[in-house]
């Protein structure tokens, strides 16, 4: 192989040069407007990457940030496998953290080895609920799911906003008449302990990891994981194999509501304060992984354990964000818009990478057939040839 | 050759990037050399030209920083993500930033963390009551519900048979202390004052209609605080109705409407936090800004023509206030 | 406040429902032509929040409130062809290119403001257009006939778009690229030229949708949209992509919104029961369409799906 022309080696490369051309040409659109805010974006972008990689207390911060998007980027990879969409993960991000909060507050005092996988637990059951309701009422009643798991997203805020202001608040919060809506510091015993001491990242990345491994083991390696995918591959397909399109369409939001709710759980117990709080809107607690979960698990192909380094490079791009932010004073507008620059571009990009991988096949094939000449079939060629 | 002709556009686009950056490096280096003063960072939630919460703390730093007092201002704005600003405030102590400032309730919690792990930066958070019992952290709040107090009996005043409407976000922290600080105000005043949260402190729509349908259920004379608030100031302004204002001087955004505003003068709070951890002391204290104190300070706009009587009830209510002799309920 | 069921109650309500109704109805009629052809676009949230920033900055410096309205239109149709560009020839994922659009507009939106206006300045918003005899019925004509010009516009447009869609070669091409390109790319009919149409409108449409959100409130404010534009695709599916299934949905989302806010206004829902009310619009909205849409149309069978011959 290695007296393969330089092209061809370079288009093997697609799948990671492709993207990558994507985010950089994104970043020289970025830099064109940091230009026009008269500050450097050579400093600026050394300031991003130095503050996504460089360094373990940076790379920690990557991985915490990467984990919620890595979770609902899971969650989101087996609902669009079956073909369903969910836009709802801001809404059962929220419900997982609500129910896990209230199992903390309940029974503070069980030991962590039963605490802690209680409240992941009950983050996944949240969670869960609220996927599951907009699950069913696309099976069994023809509710499209955008619509529901919007509408969910707002129910979720607004039912956060009341508990905390009210049922749920820290008392100290009333007796001191400041009333900033949070709970009170959760149980220690629920805290997620620290993989790496001084650093942030705590034990909620490996149960990410574990989950985006488990769900490609569900998808790929179970036979409800497959029914799954039949739904997603061909509902009348699966439908006449005597699947139950309705009850695979409840379970892949179930599911995915699920991950998602876990997220929620890890959000509360693995952060800086150890508690649930909210700003008014769900993006103050969730950081918008409802979201951004969704790029990543499309980044990383509808596959679970692609979405584990494109969930990695978004965090790093969201951390490496802020640095930048800090180090060259730009507003985080622009961080925002040049997020948006780089999605649209990488998307856009997968069609050049499919393109690439056709003219990498193209030349293989002809190849195989300089080394045995005459076994492919002239309108094999035709086919192939654009 | 049209390939090449991009190549070297994108050449001069680097080198002009390089040339400007440097310049500016230059000036940057320039101003944290000279002065002897503390170098201080902000977090805030919102943008810092937001005309409310998080402009009033910046531009209080950077008139300490005219003052000398300061030798740099670094800012972080919009971190409502409540994770990224505690990476941010942790990344300040980190680059040996003697003061670094949590502009948000909702950042005490993760405060409260990371301060034990800085033990030499000083750290402040507002607006809040609570210093953790640590040494280095510093609290501060505004008593809104002074001047929400005051503007209450001047909007009693200006309301005559009508009513009095509020605007609220969210009925927490400091917005609920403005509001009930206002609608004690108009009652002692002998007005009606209804306050209606919207349960967003966003929904600029829902404000306005909100705004709108106090006026056409009677109301004479509305407020509001949070960032949301301007969509209610865009309806005060086109009927034609007093608006009261909060957080900072409102009557940029429609002189004709709004009669005064209750401004967050946090220069008052920050000079005695600068001064004491210069004298060593890195916290532990709480600070507030009150009428008395002139951290709260009601701007009047010139351009409103406010009967006088209406005017010195206000300011016996502040006086009041400022001696102790009347409470504002709270 | 004992009035909340007389004939001024439903006034102001209708009235305050109509006013919140419009930029729904304007950004998803047009997100409904764009998914009758087969292109979802999650990104109108940000196409409104640019379009409305370009509405507003125009009128602050022109004081031309019809030179705003048609600033949103080109900025959303501009973006729309940008959009087209990501969607048509590069084939991008519609969902996660439509996230992109969206964050885009919400930083250069923010941006734009901060830069450029800084402080939040009034401008002058559509005075209400009382049609002269009809609005003078008593009871109902104020009800009916005492709007703002963008929501004649819009509620005009619902029959327009329902008989282009429905009686029109353009609107029948649209349809079927919807639901079969494969066939109408092989009789001759440009799925790309049909979708480039459809997504330049349905953009145009959501940033006129920006400029009558903020013209109406006579203000802007960074992310003053507030997630309308992500409302205004969920009603799309209640509105099952007919224009006056749309309607129907906006109308009712406005409507509940402005009920809460009234009886929250006039102090009949106090307390944990206000903060039960907000969540009325979104809930009674999936109610809705449960109850009465049961039987829902299938979505379009493209939809999502890039078009390329051959495959």
């Amino acid at each position: 192989m290695s007296s393969e022309p330089v092209a061809v080696r370079l288009a093997r490369r697609g799948n990671v040069l492709v993207p990558l051309g994507a985010v950089i040409a994104a970043l020289f659109l970025g830099a064109l407007m940091i230009l026009a805010l008269g500050a450097n974006p050579f400093e600026g972008y050394w300031e991003l990457i130095k503050g996504a990689f460089g360094g373990t207390d940076n790379l920690a911060n990557t991985a915490t940030r990467a984990m919620p998007l890595l979770l609902v980027g899971t969650g989101i990879t087996i609902s669009f496998r079956a073909k369903v969409i969910n836009i709802g993960g801001e809404g059962q991000i929220i419900a997982g953290a609500l129910l896990s909060t209230v199992t903390a507050l309940t029974v503070p005092g069980l030991p962590p080895i039963v605490l802690i996988p209680l409240v992941l637990l009950m983050g996944c059951v949240g969670g869960a609920i609220w996927g599951g309701i907009p699950g069913a009422l696309k099976a069994y009643l023809g509710v499209n799911e955008i619509l529901s798991t919007i509408m969910l997203n707002i129910v979720a805020i607004q039912l956060m906003n009341y508990l905390l202001r009210d049922p749920l608040i820290d008392p100290l919060e009333i007796e001191r008449g400041t009333r900033i809506p949070q709970t009170e510091r959760l149980s220690e015993n629920a805290d997620l302990p620290i993989l790496i001491p001084g650093t942030r990242l705590h034990l909620g990345v490996v149960v990410a990891l574990m989950a985006a491994v488990a769900a490609w083991v569900f998808l790929w390696r179970t036979t409800l994981g497959y029914r799954v995918r039949a739904v997603g591959a061909s509902a009348p397909a699966a439908r006449y194999a005597g699947i139950s399109v309705k009850r695979m369409t409840t379970l892949a939001l179930t599911l995915s509501g699920a991950m998602c709710g876990l997220a929620g759980a890890v959000l509360v117990f693995g952060s800086e304060s150890h508690r649930l709080l909210t700003d008014g809107s769900s993006s103050g607690f969730t950081g918008v992984a409802g979201f951004n979960g969704i790029v990543a698990a499309l980044f990383g192909g509808l596959h679970p354990l692609w979405t584990i380094p494109s969930s990695f490079l978004f965090g790093g791009l969201l951390v490496g964000a802020n640095a930048m932010q800090r180090a060259i004073q730009v507003p985080a507008a622009l961080i925002v818009a040049i997020n948006g620059l780089v999605v649209v571009f990488v998307v856009s990009s997968t069609s050049i990478r499919t393109k690439l991988t056709r003219l990498v096949t193209l030349f293989d094939q002809a190849a195989a057939e300089r080394a045995s000449p005459g076994e492919l079939q002239s309108a094999d060629r035709e086919e192939v040839t654009p | 050759m049209k390939r090449f002709r991009w190549l070297a556009l994108l050449l001069v686009f680097a080198l002009v990037g390089a040339a400007c950056g440097d310049s500016d490096d230059g000036d940057g280096a320039d101003s944290s050399g000279d002065g002897e003063g503390l170098r201080a960072a902000v977090v805030t939630p919102s943008a810092e030209n937001d005309l409310a919460f998080s402009q009033s703390i910046v531009d209080a730093l950077h008139a300490l920083e005219s003052e000398g007092l300061l030798s740099e201002v670094a800012v972080t704005e919009g971190t409502f993500i409540v994770e990224d600003a505690a990476v941010a405030l942790r990344a300040y102590a980190d680059e040996g930033y003697d003061l670094v400032i949590a502009h948000g309730s909702q950042y005490g919690s993760s405060l409260q963390e990371i301060a034990p792990d800085f033990p030499d930066t000083a750290f402040a958070w507002g607006t809040a009551a609570d210093t953790f019992g640590l040494s280095n952290v510093s609290a501060y709040t505004a008593a809104s519900d002074q001047g929400g107090y005051v503007m209450g009996v001047m909007a009693a005043g200006l309301a005559g048979d009508g009513s009095i409407g509020v605007v609220g976000p969210i009925e927490v922290g400091d917005a609920k202390l403005f509001v009930d600080g206002f609608i004690a105000g108009a009652s002692s005043a002998g007005g009606s004052a209804t306050a209606v949260y919207i349960d967003s402190f966003s929904d600029t729509t829902l404000a306005a209609e909100t705004a709108t349908s106090f006026v056409a259920n009677g109301a004479t004379v509305l407020t509001g605080t949070a960032q949301m608030t301007v969509g209610a100031i865009g309806v005060a302004d086109g009927a034609g109705v007093p608006w009261f204002g909060t957080q900072s001087n409102q009557t940029k955004v429609a002189p004709d409407v709004v009669v005064a505003s209750q401004v967050y003068k946090w220069e008052v709070v920050l000079r005695d936090l600068v001064s004491s951890i210069n004298g060593g002391t890195l916290g532990g204290s709480t600070y507030e800004i009150t009428l008395a104190n002139e951290g709260l300070v009601i701007e009047y706009n010139d351009a409103y023509d406010l009967s006088a009587d209406v005017k010195s009830a206000g300011d016996d209510a502040a006086n009041s206030i400022a001696d102790g002799s009347v409470s504002t309920g709270q | 406040m004992n009035d909340w069921l007389t004939a001024t109650f439903a006034v102001v309500t209708i009235a305050s429902a109509v006013r919140l109704a419009t930029p729904y109805l304007l950004a998803s009629m047009g997100e409904a032509v764009g998914q009758r052809s087969g292109v979802l676009n999650l990104g109108v949230d940000g196409v409104m929040l640019l379009g409305g920033f370009m509405a507003y900055w125009t009128v602050l410096e022109t004081k031309n409130l019809l030179l705003g309205v048609v600033a949103g239109i080109v900025t959303g149709a501009v973006l729309g062809l940008i959009y087209a560009t990501v969607t048509i020839v590069f084939h991008a994922e519609q969902g996660i290119s439509g996230i992109g659009l969206y964050l885009f507009g919400l930083g250069m939106s923010e941006l734009l403001f901060q830069e450029q206006v800084g402080t939040p300045l009034p401008i002058k918003s559509f005075s209400t257009v009382r049609i002269p005899l009809l609005a003078d019925i008593p009871k109902i004509g104020e009800v009916l006939f005492d709007h703002s010009l963008m929501a004649y516009a819009a509620i005009l447009l619902v029959p327009v778009l329902t008989v282009v869609l429905n009686k029109t070669t353009l609107g029948l091409n649209i349809r079927a690229v919807g639901e079969n390109p494969e066939a109408v790319d092989s009789l001759g009919v440009s799925v790309a030229r049909t979708r480039l149409i459809t997504i330049v409108f349905g953009n145009a449409m959501a940033g006129l949708a920006g400029a009558a959100l903020v013209i109406e409130l006579g203000i802007f404010q960074n992310n003053v949209t507030n997630g309308m534009g992500f409302i205004a695709v969920a009603l799309v599916y209640f509105g099952a992509w007919r224009p006056a299934g749309v309607l129907a949905g906006s109308l009712l989302y406005g409507l509940v919104t402005a009920i809460v806010t009234q009886w929250k206004t006039a102090g009949l829902v106090t307390g944990a029961a206000a903060s039960f009310t907000s969540m009325a619009p979104a809930v009674l909205t999936v109610i809705a369409l449960v109850v009465i849409a049961r039987r829902n149309a299938p979505q379009p069978s493209a939809l999502t799906h890039p078009f390329v011959r051959g495959h």
